[in-house]
């Protein structure tokens, strides 16, 4: 029992770090459940819904930069729900469900970590990302430096991160809806992969916006009402409910305390810094601040994404422990009848359970379809996100040195989102039995020591040149991955060593800095006279940066 | 031309005083939000019995309510920051913009 408890609770660490933006909660293989029929019709309607949309979003998708930015006519309340949404997956819903209901108050701390990269994002990055940025946030890497080389740089940052999270995401998909829909695994996959690849070539930007609004909306309602209907049940007392988990949970009065999940300092400040700074590099996140018309629109972005985010945390916190008097207790939901014997569907069908408990299989179904519509959104973004690194970034800028028309460009971005697509379902299935939870890790990693570092750098360092970018750029990446690699999540899980050679669940503390460092060391030995012209260069860019003058679809004072 | 025109705005002292009062206002809050956040993760790593108290006769302990407090408080920063640069700032940037374009003076 207390093996298992601790197997799960490292599991659950995997996921957490994977967080909020992935979908991949159901990391072992999971048993096909009957078709279940309310939960597909509530899918089918989402899906007719979101191809309406897509249908009109195409009448309105002509020049690039309504394919990739949705012609910069999203509002902020808008974004702000499209951000949160891109943020908020399904692993959010069940996997943080999940840890509450195990862990208690270290699910809660995680949550803390997942939430504080967006006033920082606020602080630091976003009117500067608005002011500077075209399409793709490599434009503002390579606003002063070599286009093409540093572009190239950016854009391979980009799709490694868009690729291992496209696997994690695929992966939970066809896991998570054979349990939910009892529908295929290949299925839920080839499904999943079509609707994606459909709203991004057809309707670009504003379609993936649309789908990602209306799903954070579901997502927002569906989770707030099983907390309500559960909640209810203990008279909206937080002291009743408290005490009952308390009374029930193997943890006891340690079940509100910090645990042993962070436990270990450096394993701690490692991963809340990798959480934190991920986010900001993280390529489908950063696109959407060239969605709005200028940057008092994309702070304003930030203020509603964070104002979602941590609700719907603290939702989670009160669904977690509700489900620990409401799930716990019910033989329904465990294997075999067996109360605290394994939960039906493993520890990510909490959630599901919860919403069954309270509010029957109508519920049940309705919960069932947001998780499924969720993925479906934050696949769509992903894609577009790499679609546009290929097609604006690579082809475009790099390949076509910006000697391309407009339609072609958007021609290749729409061959580029049907090849990710393709190569998703592909990567889907062969990934089907295996352990995807570091890539996760790795997308979160690579997104902190690779993308953000260089990024941060080119927005505040007058001395950042070429050079130092592509040492920061290339460095960082190639750092994230091989600490991963020599993790336990690779190192132990995958090769099946004993022990992990770097011990710790997160690469950012190290290679981050590492990043920066070789940025640093890089740019200032560079004395090259092309060198010498950028740093000049960055006088411009510092005062369009600060005021929005010259800043792409900016209003004209 | 733009480059003219960044040269003047960088020359207008309104750009100095803007640079310098967003960047005061914006690395001061994410010096909170870090100082506060990181605060809280070595609490749990070195000390964690300080967050296991129970509020009077109640169930809810400091951890839960400095977690709490971090998500409001830290959303409040947010706002906080929003209001200052959507309303001061940006006028003060528009001010800046219009007295630049209009020439050399």
């Amino acid at each position: 029992m207390q093996k298992t408890l601790v197997k799960l609770a490292s599991g659950l660490v995997a996921l957490g770090i994977t967080g909020a933006a992935l979908a991949g909660p159901v990391m072992e293989t999971t048993q096909k459940q009957p078709l279940n029929i309310p939960a597909i019709v509530m899918f089918a309607i989402f899906v007719g819904m979101t191809l309406a949309i897509t249908y009109w979003a195409a009448s309105r998708t002509k020049t690039a930069s309504d394919f990739y930015t949705a012609g910069g006519g999203i509002t902020g309340f808008q974004n702000g729900l499209a951000m949160a949404g891109d943020y908020m997956s399904a692993a959010t819903l069940l996997g943080l469900t999940a840890m509450v209901y195990t862990n208690g108050y270290d699910a809660y701390l995680f949550m803390i970590a997942f939430f504080v990269g967006w006033p920082i994002i606020l602080f630091l990055m976003a009117e500067r990302l608005r002011n500077l940025g075209k399409f793709t946030f490599a434009d503002i890497t390579s606003y002063r430096l070599d286009q093409g080389k540093v572009r190239t740089m950016a854009a391979i940052g980009s799709l490694t991160v868009v690729c291992f999270y496209l696997i994690v995401q695929m992966v939970g998909a066809g896991q998570l809806i054979k349990l939910l829909f009892g529908l295929d695994y290949h299925i839920a996959v080839i499904v999943v992969g079509v609707l994606m690849v459909v709203y991004v070539t057809f309707g670009g930007m504003v379609a993936t916006t649309w789908v990602q609004i209306i799903k954070a909306c579901l997502l927002l309602f569906g989770g707030t009402v099983i907390t309500v209907l559960a909640f209810s049940q203990f008279g909206f007392s937080f002291n009743t409910l408290a005490a009952k988990t308390i009374e029930l949970h193997k943890l006891k009065d340690m079940l509100f305390a910090p645990g042993k999940l962070l436990q270990d300092p450096i394993n701690a400040i490692s991963l809340a810094m990798g959480l934190m700074f991920g986010l900001a590099g993280l390529p489908h996140i950063l696109m959407r601040f060239f969605t709005v018309n200028n940057a008092k629109e994309a702070r304003k972005s930030v203020l509603y994404a964070a104002g979602f985010v941590g609700f719907f945390f603290n939702v989670i916190l009160l669904m977690g422990l509700c489900a620990i008097v409401i799930v716990g207790t019910n033989p329904e939901f465990f294997e075999g009848g067996t109360v605290g014997g394994k939960i039906i569907g493993g520890g990510n069908m909490v959630a599901m359970h919860l919403a069954k408990a309270v509010g029957g299989n109508l519920l049940l179904g309705f919960l069932a379809a947001v998780a499924f519509a969720t993925i479906l959104a934050v696949v769509s973004g992903l894609a577009l996100a790499g679609a546009s690194a290929i097609s604006h970034d690579l082809y475009a800028r790099v390949i076509k040195k910006g000697n391309v028309s407009e339609a072609q460009e958007i021609k290749v971005s729409k061959m580029a989102s049907f090849g990710i697509g393709l190569i998703a379902v592909v990567l889907g299935i062969a990934f089907e039995k295996q352990n995807v939870a570091f890539m996760a890790a790795l997308a979160f990693g690579i997104a902190a020591a690779g993308n953000f570092p260089v990024l941060f750098l080119s927005m505040y360092w007058k001395d950042l040149t070429t050079r130092g970018a592509l040492a920061a750029g290339y460095g960082g990446l190639i750092a994230a991955v091989v600490l991963v690699v020599l993790s336990k999540s690779v190192w132990v899980t995958v090769f099946g060593y004993a022990s992990p050679i770097f011990p710790y669940d997160q690469p950012a503390l190290f290679a981050m800095p590492l990043a920066f460092l070789l940025g640093y060391v890089f740019s200032i030995t560079d004395k090259t006279p092309r060198a010498a012209k950028e740093r000049e260069a960055f006088a411009d860019q510092w005062v369009r940066a600060q005021t929005g003058f010259g800043a792409d679809g900016a209003v004209s004072h | 031309m733009s480059s003219e025109m960044y040269a003047r705005i960088r020359e207008n002292p309104k750009f100095k005083e803007l640079v310098s009062k967003r960047e005061r206002l914006a690395w001061t809050l994410t010096g909170i939000v870090l100082v506060l956040f990181f605060g809280l993760f070595l609490t749990v790593a070195f000390n964690p019995a300080v967050l296991a108290i129970k509020l009077g006769d109640s169930y809810v302990t400091t951890g839960l309510l400095i977690g709490l407090i971090q998500f409001i408080f830290f959303w409040i920063l947010t706002a906080v920051y929003v209001r200052r640069a959507n309303s001061e700032f940006d006028a003060l940037t528009a001010d800046l913009l219009r007295e630049s374009s209009k020439g050399t003076k």
